[in-house]
């Protein structure tokens, strides 16, 4: 201990402190957090159970113990299966912090762990079931952009880039979402997205829609006709660009072109 | 004279003599003209023209270039160029060859200016812009007499006829501007919407039921009748636009727009009341609308009244019901104009 009080003022000892704090933080975040193990089991009724410790460990500080939604964290009864399966799918839950709109990160937990969480959450009520894969199967893409534009593409622009909403908020970019995600925000509505159900939106429409999303969102299928698409965010980063450096580059050209004399004496 | 003060006499330009008043700032007039290599130099010139002559070339071949890209690129042909990425081929290589050729003109028009045209300084002096005394004497008096012989200050009606004659004839002219259009009327204050009309999905043209509707679900619909095939139909629902949406009946603070919905369905019109934009950005949490253009907000659970932005009318609510068979159906047209104000306008 003499040893240590010794050298309590050495200009490395702040910087000592700090790497035990760290580690020691490190090393019980990750023996407390959530396992990375897969605990995949068929029986419907086990994965529920299973489903409900990992709910209690991940999800019930903000959602309730029985997810009956606190301060923190809307109601989950009724939500159903789909909405789970988007939300922690995503990355969005478990939210990293409180703030105008969760944003996606990459999963943290692995997706059967989140399908038994899904199981759980889908016993406490009655709601949208994870969609097989027949039901977002890409369909008529000329179709799907007009649905596109009639009914999402104020807030996830033409090109599905994303645009800003109010207070913070915002419609993210639609670049990289799988169809089976597509589909499940469109029926469940996530955050503020409103939703699209099947009876004013049947699923061959939302089919069509995923086709239209994936094609016009993949580069190899829909290139940049122009060559510079500026993230395909239309008119107002175009107007910016032209701008500063349109005219930027014809004033430095002009600047450039007479700053040099043509006279045969240099002075 | 002591150490400082000749020190400052240094400073002196060399004829500051004292007694003789010099003006330190005197105009040093233009500089002697400096000629270019090229003015001195026959070979120096004739490389120029060369140069020039490249340039101009350079333009022609980037030419035929814009045309063979045309001619011979599928117009489907994607190819990747770093940094722009995937690309359309004929794109770019129409783009890229003509931005060269106009570039090329550009270039060899300036080279030739800099090099081989005239660059002899040619100062005109400014003069005074008023004119001689004399000449300005005579042009009064010239005034005076010409007024004087027209009789125009005597002869009081024949001035007042003049002048009458002058305005009037132009002013005729206002009357063509009836043929910018036909009058709006009150075409303004009513749209295709009327009691008894079904509100029709616009995604499957099926009349909507109140089931149809989910809480947080977000709905476009048309009135009964209008087709997408009509001539007319942009013109229809440029006015008649609705949006749907389904608010907790316990979440809508305006009591009169709970009593205009059906079960918390309300109804609105898709058109900014700022100036006219689409409006359906619409947070179902908050059950804010906002708009892209200015950024006004509504807030569709109470009377859809603005929270932000320019706006200056909350956003018009159309008064829906259900109807025998079980569909949502209007109880007539809006209450107020939907869209932008405008001068006749009477709320």
């Amino acid at each position: 201990m003499e040893y240590l009080s010794a050298r309590r003022r050495h200009p490395l000892a702040a910087l000592v402190a700090l790497l035990i704090a760290l580690a020691a933080t490190g090393g019980l975040y990750a023996a407390l957090a959530p396992t990375q193990r897969a605990q995949a089991n068929p029986a419907q009724s086990l994965a529920i159970d299973q489903g409900k410790r990992l709910y209690d460990v991940g999800c019930a500080s903000c959602h309730g113990p029985s997810g009956q939604g606190s301060h923190n964290g809307p109601s989950l009864v009724g939500v159903g299966a789909a909405a789970v399966d988007f939300q922690m799918g995503t990355g969005r839950m478990p939210a990293q912090q409180p703030g105008a709109q969760v944003p996606k990160k990459r999963p943290v937990y692995p997706q059967p762990q989140i399908d038994q969480i899904a199981a759980y959450v889908a016993s406490l009520g009655p709601g949208p079931a994870i969609p097989n894969p027949s039901q977002y199967t890409p369909g008529d893409m000329a179709n799907g952009g007009q649905l596109f534009r009639t009914n999402c593409a104020q807030c996830h622009n033409f090109a599905g880039s994303g645009g800003a909403l109010s207070e913070g908020k915002f419609a993210p970019e639609l670049r990289g979402v799988s169809p089976k995600h597509i589909y499940e925000a469109m029926l469940t509505g996530p955050q503020n997205m409103p939703s699209f159900p099947d009876t004013t939106m049947p699923e061959p429409q939302k089919r069509d829609i995923i086709a239209y999303v994936t094609s016009a969102t993949d580069p190899a299928t829909f290139p940049s006709y122009g060559g510079l698409s500026l993230g395909w965010l239309g008119p107002v980063p175009e107007g910016l660009f032209g701008w500063i450096f349109g005219l930027g580059v014809l004033i430095a050209a002009s600047i450039w072109i007479a700053a040099r004399t043509a006279k045969a004496r240099k002075k | 004279m002591t150490h400082q003060d000749r020190n400052a006499a240094d400073h002196l330009p060399e004829s500051g003599k004292p007694g003789k008043a010099v003006d330190p700032f005197a105009d040093p007039g233009l500089p002697a003209h400096e000629p270019r290599r090229q003015d001195i130099d026959e070979l120096a010139a004739r490389h120029s023209e060369r140069v020039v002559t490249m340039f101009f070339l350079l333009a022609v071949v980037a030419a035929f270039a814009f045309i063979a890209c045309y001619v011979l690129i599928p117009k489907s042909k994607v190819v990747f160029i770093f940094p722009w990425g995937h690309v359309m081929a004929q794109n770019f290589g129409l783009g890229g060859t003509l931005g060269i050729a106009l570039l090329c003109i550009g270039v060899a028009a300036i080279h030739w200016a800099r090099t081989l045209m005239s660059d002899v300084e040619l100062p005109a002096e400014r003069h005074p812009i008023e004119a001689p005394p004399a000449v300005r004497q005579q042009v009064f008096d010239d005034f005076r007499q010409g007024a004087y012989e027209s009789g125009i200050g005597r002869r009081k009606m024949l001035r007042n006829a003049m002048l009458g004659a002058l305005t009037i004839v132009p002013l005729s002219a206002i009357v063509l501007f009836r043929d910018l259009g036909p009058l709006p009327e009150r075409k303004l204050e009513s749209t295709a919407w009327a009691n008894g009309k079904r509100l029709i999905n616009m995604n499957n043209d099926q009349p909507l039921r109140p089931e149809d509707i989910a809480v947080g679900s977000l709905t476009f619909a048309k009135p009964e009748g209008v087709q997408e095939s009509d001539a007319n139909f942009q013109e229809v629902m440029a006015k008649a636009a609705l949006m749907i949406v389904r608010i907790m009946p316990n979440n809508i603070k305006d009591k009169q727009s709970a009593d205009w919905g059906h079960q918390g369905i309300l109804a609105y019109s898709k058109i900014c009341t700022h100036v006219g934009c689409p409006i359906s950005l619409y947070e179902q949490q908050t059950h804010h609308v906002l708009c892209p253009c200015h950024q006004s907000t509504f807030d569709l659970a109470d009377g859809g009244r603005v929270i932000f932005g320019p706006a200056g009318h909350p956003l018009p609510q159309l008064r829906i019901a259900v109807n025998g068979q079980g569909y949502l159906s209007a109880l007539g047209d809006f209450d107020k104009p939907v869209g932008p104000g405008y001068w006749e306008r009477s709320a």
